[in-house]
């Protein structure tokens, strides 16, 4: 479903992706972890098409489509959905109109109804009520005043809501409490399904006790360095990213 | 308040064409000849039937108008208008007495069916009463009947001057003088129509008034003028919207708007103000030099302006406050949208003069493309507001490097016990959140209108809900084009 071949990306002309492959086929989950800088936020903006961050090399398939020729909206409304490490609040928008102005374009763009006020809300509260976020939430403007562990249920809420193919969680565990990471990787494998691909940022072995990856990736100095199978998240949890990173040197 | 963005996008993408309400209606117009003098303001009053004492009044308006010269100090590049070179009095044909919409020109009810706004639907859905205000002669007014069951007076002007002759001469130009400014000097001269509002005490108005004001005949100056008296203890709230047919000559529009609350009276006037606003090129549009005024006369009395400004080429408008009363209330909600080449200069006066009155202002401008906005306010404490109080907010936000955005409060005060606050911001329109709601599946513009609504959210929530809708609408139009 997504194929990344020798990606290289910079910021304001430094160089940050030096010839990333990945491969990720429809059905698997798999999980990259790697030292803080190391480039795996960077990895989801070039996928996500966000201004700034130049593809100086390689190339990226998504169904066989160029992805990095597409708009970000276009990207979104093809299937990609990016959880974002640090989520962004837009004052006076409430989530409800935001949540519903999202699934509309989405909607919309494959030629589908928009849902009514009453469709629409009652899909949104059985989901919210899901990952335990209450109707005040949900009143409230987006991400405005929300808790760290608040904004990333937030956006659990958002990829449940929108039923992507492709899903990118950046750190989503990060800042949750071991309740809401329990329920945020229950809706992560809830949304396991064959046709349905997903790539997980963490930091973390303990969320991927949960959400079990068919691979595991350690992205440093902007490349893949090695790949293994969910015992390497275990390895890599007991002796740090030194050894591979003096291997790569 | 949950639809905003989609349906914007949606009304944008129907449009086809840049702006909507572009057509002229071909009803054969009534005019005074071009130019302007004493026997023109003595045509317009003959034509209107009017008593001795509203000539005299125009007359004295008129002369006092040539000794004045146009305002220059507002930050605006206003052409020259050649105000001979202008036709100051048409009316549609038909000028009977209509007992029903039946025996409205049909032509005319089309006008209004283009521009949204089905009279019948009206009536019927809403619950409004519209006094429609077409090319400045009333040609049809609404729900007489119930609001007469409660005393309430809704009428054209030149209606009022015949039938209330007293009440208009006791508060015509009482709150805004026909020596105030160039522009309400020339509108108390040759004012043709607008309307009357009169609430008598102890009521609250049954529904909300609204008139839609349409500016229509080719080249002439449209000069309305309201007037809206609440008594002790009554309420009203007023709505005003508008939308002007496109062309490519510059039209004036110069309106004075008058309230008058008593003890414990309230009033809230709402405008949504859309009209051509001239092309990508600057060219055209009209030049809109509005005189609006409240005067808070009596204790506890309120009033309160909202206002979405998006068209217009030039926006020239400080609705104020007199607060007169103790513990008076002035409120000013503003919305300001510039893009393209259009320029704003707007905001508010707020003079204390009561003990403990108390005034809020939150003013929100945005600009794009060329255009320029600018606020510009002022806050005074005469020595008779002890205790006053005022809070100011004004927020900026630019769309673009190539527009601009300027701030200027003026703050006076003469009493030491009273006490003034005033809070700025700009801001650029955040890439962060912009990348956010695309990386949703939200298209660039309908992102900006989503994202813009919400920094005007705080404005948008003063106005009733049939214009809140059609005010977010128009905040996606009005900044269609401005971004990629
Ligand atoms: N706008 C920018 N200008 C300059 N450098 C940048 C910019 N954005 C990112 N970088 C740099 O790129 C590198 C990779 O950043 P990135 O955010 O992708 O790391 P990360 O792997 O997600 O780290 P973390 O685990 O801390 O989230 C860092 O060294 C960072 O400082
Ligand atoms: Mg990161």
């Amino acid at each position: 479903m997504l194929e990344i071949r020798d990606l290289h990306a910079s910021v304001e002309g430094q160089a940050i992706l030096n010839g990333v492959d990945l491969s990720v086929g429809a059905g698997e989950v798999h999980a990259v972890m790697g030292p803080n800088g190391s480039g795996k936020s960077t990895l989801s903006y070039v996928l996500s098409g966000r201004e700034g961050y130049a593809v100086d090399r390689g190339e990226v398939l998504y169904d066989g489509r160029d992805l990095l020729e597409l708009e970000p909206e276009e990207r979104a409304v093809a299937g990609l959905f990016l959880a974002f490490q640090y989520p962004v609040e837009i004052p006076g928008v409430g989530t409800m109109t935001f949540l519903r102005t999202a699934l509309n374009a989405v909607r919309r763009s494959r030629g589908g109804d928009e849902l009514d006020a009453m469709q629409f809300l009652r899909v949104v509260r059985e989901k919210a009520r899901a990952l335990g976020i209450g109707d005040d939430m949900l009143k409230r403007a987006l991400n405005v005043g929300f808790s760290g562990g608040e904004k990333k249920r937030n956006e659990m809420l958002q990829l449940a809501v929108l039923e992507p193919r492709l899903a990118i969680l950046d750190e989503t565990d990060s800042g949750l409490d071991i309740d809401a990471l329990k329920i945020v990787a229950e809706g992560v494998n809830a949304l396991r399904s064959p046709d349905r691909a997903m790539l997980i940022i963490t930091h973390y072995q303990r969320l991927l006790d949960h959400i079990v990856p068919d691979r595991v990736h350690v992205l440093a100095k902007g490349r893949i360095l090695r790949s293994g199978g969910s015992e390497l998240a275990h390895e890599l949890e007991a002796k740090g990213y030194a050894e591979i990173l003096s291997e790569a040197a | 308040m949950s639809r905003i963005a989609a349906e914007t996008v949606e009304q944008v993408r129907s449009l086809g064409d840049r702006y909507k309400y572009g057509f002229v209606t071909d009803i054969e117009s009534e005019q005074a000849p071009k130019g302007l003098n004493e026997d023109i303001v003595r045509f317009i009053s003959a034509a209107k039937d009017e008593p001795g004492w509203l000539l005299a009044w125009r007359l004295e308006a008129f002369r006092h108008w040539r000794t004045m010269t146009e305002p220059n100090w507002a930050k605006l590049g206003i052409p020259m208008i050649d105000y001979q070179d202008a036709y100051y009095y048409s009316a549609p044909k038909q000028k009977e007495a209509l007992k029903s919409l039946d025996e409205v020109d049909p032509e005319l009810l089309a006008t209004y069916d283009k521009l949204g706004i089905p009279l019948r639907e009206q009536e019927m859905l809403a619950g409004v009463a519209v006094d429609a205000v077409f090319d400045s002669v009333s040609v049809a007014t609404t729900f007489k009947a119930k609001l007469e069951e409660h005393g309430v007076i809704f009428c054209p002007i030149s209606e009022a001057v015949q039938k209330y002759p007293d009440l208009v001469r006791k508060y015509l130009g009482s709150v805004v003088p026909y020596t105030d400014n160039f522009f309400a000097t020339l509108n108390s001269a040759v004012f043709t129509d607008g309307s009357f509002v009169f609430i008598p005490k102890g009521v609250r108005c049954p529904m909300e008034l609204s008139t839609y004001f349409r500016i229509n005949a080719a080249n002439t100056g449209q000069f309305e003028r309201t007037l809206i008296i609440a008594e002790d203890s009554s309420y009203v709230s007023y709505l005003e919207g508008c939308t002007a047919p496109m062309r490519d000559e510059h039209q004036l529009h110069a309106a004075v708007v008058e309230l008058v609350a008593l003890d414990d009276a309230e009033i809230k006037y709402s405008t949504v103000q859309n009209w051509y606003p001239g092309d990508e090129n600057g060219v055209g549009g009209i030049f809109n030099f509005v005189t609006k005024r409240g005067a808070c006369i009596g204790a506890r009395s309120k009033i309160s302006w909202t206002q979405v400004e998006t068209g217009s080429a030039i926006t020239w408008k400080y609705p104020s406050c007199m607060l007169h009363g103790a513990d008076s209330v002035g409120e000013f909600y503003s919305i300001a949208i510039t893009n393209n080449y259009q320029q704003a200069d707007t905001g508010t006066k707020m003079v204390h003069m009561g003990p403990r009155s108390r005034s809020r202002v939150i003013s929100k401008g945005i600009s794009a493309g060329r255009a320029s906005n600018a606020y510009r306010g002022l806050v005074k404490m005469l020595p008779g507001a002890g205790k006053a109080r005022n809070y100011t907010q004004c927020d900026s936000l630019l769309i673009g490097s190539k527009c601009g955005a300027h701030t200027f409060p003026y703050i006076e005060s003469q009493n030491r016990s009273a006490r003034v606050e005033h809070e700025a911001t700009t801001s650029k329109i955040d890439d962060d959140q912009l990348f956010y709601c695309r990386q949703r599946g939200i298209g660039e513009e309908e992102a900006v209108a989503l994202i813009v609504n919400g920094f005007c959210r705080e404005v948008l929530q003063q106005l009733p809900m049939e214009f809140a809708v059609e005010a977010q609408k128009l905040v996606g139009i009005s900044l269609e084009g401005s971004v990629g």
